[in-house]
């Protein structure tokens, strides 16, 4: 019977929450790492026992794990994130040229074909990659080095690289996003990078429609139709048909359209999922009500899926990183909260329970189908 | 034989149960210690010092006899009681939220 493997990290630590096929009762394996941050943790497609863990700390900084047996036991492996070349630098808050630091990394993404590649996305923003299993990390300059990197800036929350899509059907297409620098796609392997920002429109910024400068939260992609894009962006949810080449809002009837984390079905690639957050001042839901909204029609067109979740004093937030789905029949959908709790879904969204409640504040949420 | 305490954390990462008892070869020094500890321990490197620059991180201290020698120079000599293994070299994570 197939099984899911739920993995957590929040400001405390990693946690591994499984199931079976059923998704009624977890077992709950953590803290992992305890104490530190866990920015991201994720599985290899092509050997889900194989999992990387971004750990960092304010006090001792960056470094990777990387288990072999589904998260049971851990090891250090290469936490050197060195940028290529000259530093050169991108705009600070006050507009003055700041050089590239090295901070963290914010996402890992597992190669869909092989087990020791792996990328990493950090801030300040850059891409890296590994072929090792994680020993040794390279990055890919390009992306950095674009024409515009110098007129980056980074968000609130730092300029992070947080968004790393690999599309498995045609090689050499990755697609990331940047806060707040946008969305950028790359079709040579990540050699070079091209923003993909057309039909953006951003008020914060001087000029509403600039190539780039977009406050991405998210990216979202079906693996089966990698044409579509979804992305959740400060304010507006957004959609490509022409894998970034140009964007129209569908936001439709959303009680908000600011958020963080997008993402689609796994069976369904027009059945997207968002968490309207109340502003970019205020992350909490509108009215204290925690609500899924789905849309079952690419966008334009959504329903709140409120069954389970907290319906009033709710005013937690829900990170860009932490919401995933699970590819079982039907389709299993799970976030996790700055409160702490991970909620699952193993009905698509209809319905929610609590995995856990009382966790640290949750930074991402990923999931494994397992056979 | 240098002795040096890491902070809980530390130990946890490179999995060590105690002191950490060092051979430093020519001037015992803070930087000789810490090339020492990392030289045996490599998955320290980057947590206590810059990788690039050496500079300690913003929120690790160094203390030994009751002082703070976070700020001395890297190159100037630790006090005898810590190169003759007498008092241990202490490499403390910041009070500092949590």
């Amino acid at each position: 019977m197939s099984s899911v493997r739920v993995l957590v990290g929040t400001r405390k630590g990693a946690f591994v929450l499984t199931s079976d096929g059923k998704r009624e009762d977890w077992a709950v394996s953590g803290p992992h790492f305890p104490g530190w941050e866990i920015y991201h943790v994720k599985g290899s497609p092509a050997d889900p026992d194989r999992l990387f863990a971004s750990q960092c700390s304010g006090w001792f900084g960056q470094v990777i794990q990387r288990s072999d047996d589904g998260g049971q036991t851990w090891s250090p492996v290469g936490s050197e994130f060195s940028y290529d070349g000259p530093a050169g630098t991108h705009q600070w808050y006050d507009g003055t040229p700041h050089p590239w630091e090295f901070a963290r990394v914010w996402h890992l993404e597992p190669s869909p074909g092989d087990p020791d590649t792996v990328y990493a996305g950090v801030e300040d923003a850059g891409l890296f990659r590994s072929t090792d299993g994680g020993l040794h990390w390279q990055e890919l300059p390009g992306l950095r080095g674009h024409k515009t990197g110098p007129s980056w800036q980074p968000g609130a929350g730092g300029m992070c690289l947080h968004t790393i899509i690999l599309d498995a059907s045609s090689p050499g297409r990755m697609f990331t996003a940047v806060s707040a620098a946008g969305a950028f796609r790359s079709d040579d392997a990540g050699d070079t990078w091209r923003p993909v920002n057309q039909g953006l429109h951003s008020e914060g910024i001087p000029d509403p429609h600039a190539e780039v400068g977009h406050c991405v939260h998210r990216l979202a992609m079906h693996p089966a139709r990698p044409s579509v894009l979804y992305m959740q962006k400060h304010w507006d949810v957004m959609r490509s048909d022409d894998s970034g080449d140009s964007w129209r809002e569908v936001s439709g009837n959303l009680p908000t359209d600011f958020g963080f984390p997008i993402d689609v079905h796994a069976h369904e690639p027009d059945t997207v999922y968002v968490v309207p957050i109340t502003s970019d001042s205020q992350h909490f839901p509108p009215g204290g009500k925690l609500r899924v909204y789905r849309s079952r029609t690419g966008g334009d067109d959504w329903e709140p899926l409120t069954q389970g979740l907290p319906q009033q004093h709710c005013y937690v937030n829900v990170l860009r990183d932490a919401m995933a789905v699970d590819s079982l029949d039907s389709c299993g959908v799970y976030f996790g909260t700055t409160g702490g709790q991970v909620y699952a879904s193993a009905d698509a969204g209809d319905t929610w329970a609590p995995i856990v409640r009382d966790l640290p504040a949750v930074l991402s949420v990923e999931v494994q189908t397992l056979p | 034989m240098i002795r040096v305490v890491l902070p809980a954390h530390l130990r946890t990462l490179a999995q060590i149960h105690g002191e950490v008892t060092l051979d430093v070869a020519g001037p015992v020094t803070q930087r000789s210690v810490l090339d020492a500890l990392e030289a045996s321990y490599p998955v320290l490197r980057g947590t206590i010092r810059d990788r690039d620059n050496g500079r300690r991180r913003a929120m690790v201290r160094f203390f030994a006899c009751q002082e703070d020698l976070s700020h001395e120079a890297p190159d100037d000599p630790l006090p005898q009681e810590v190169t003759s293994g007498a008092e241990p070299y202490l490499i403390v994570g910041a009070m500092a939220g949590g």
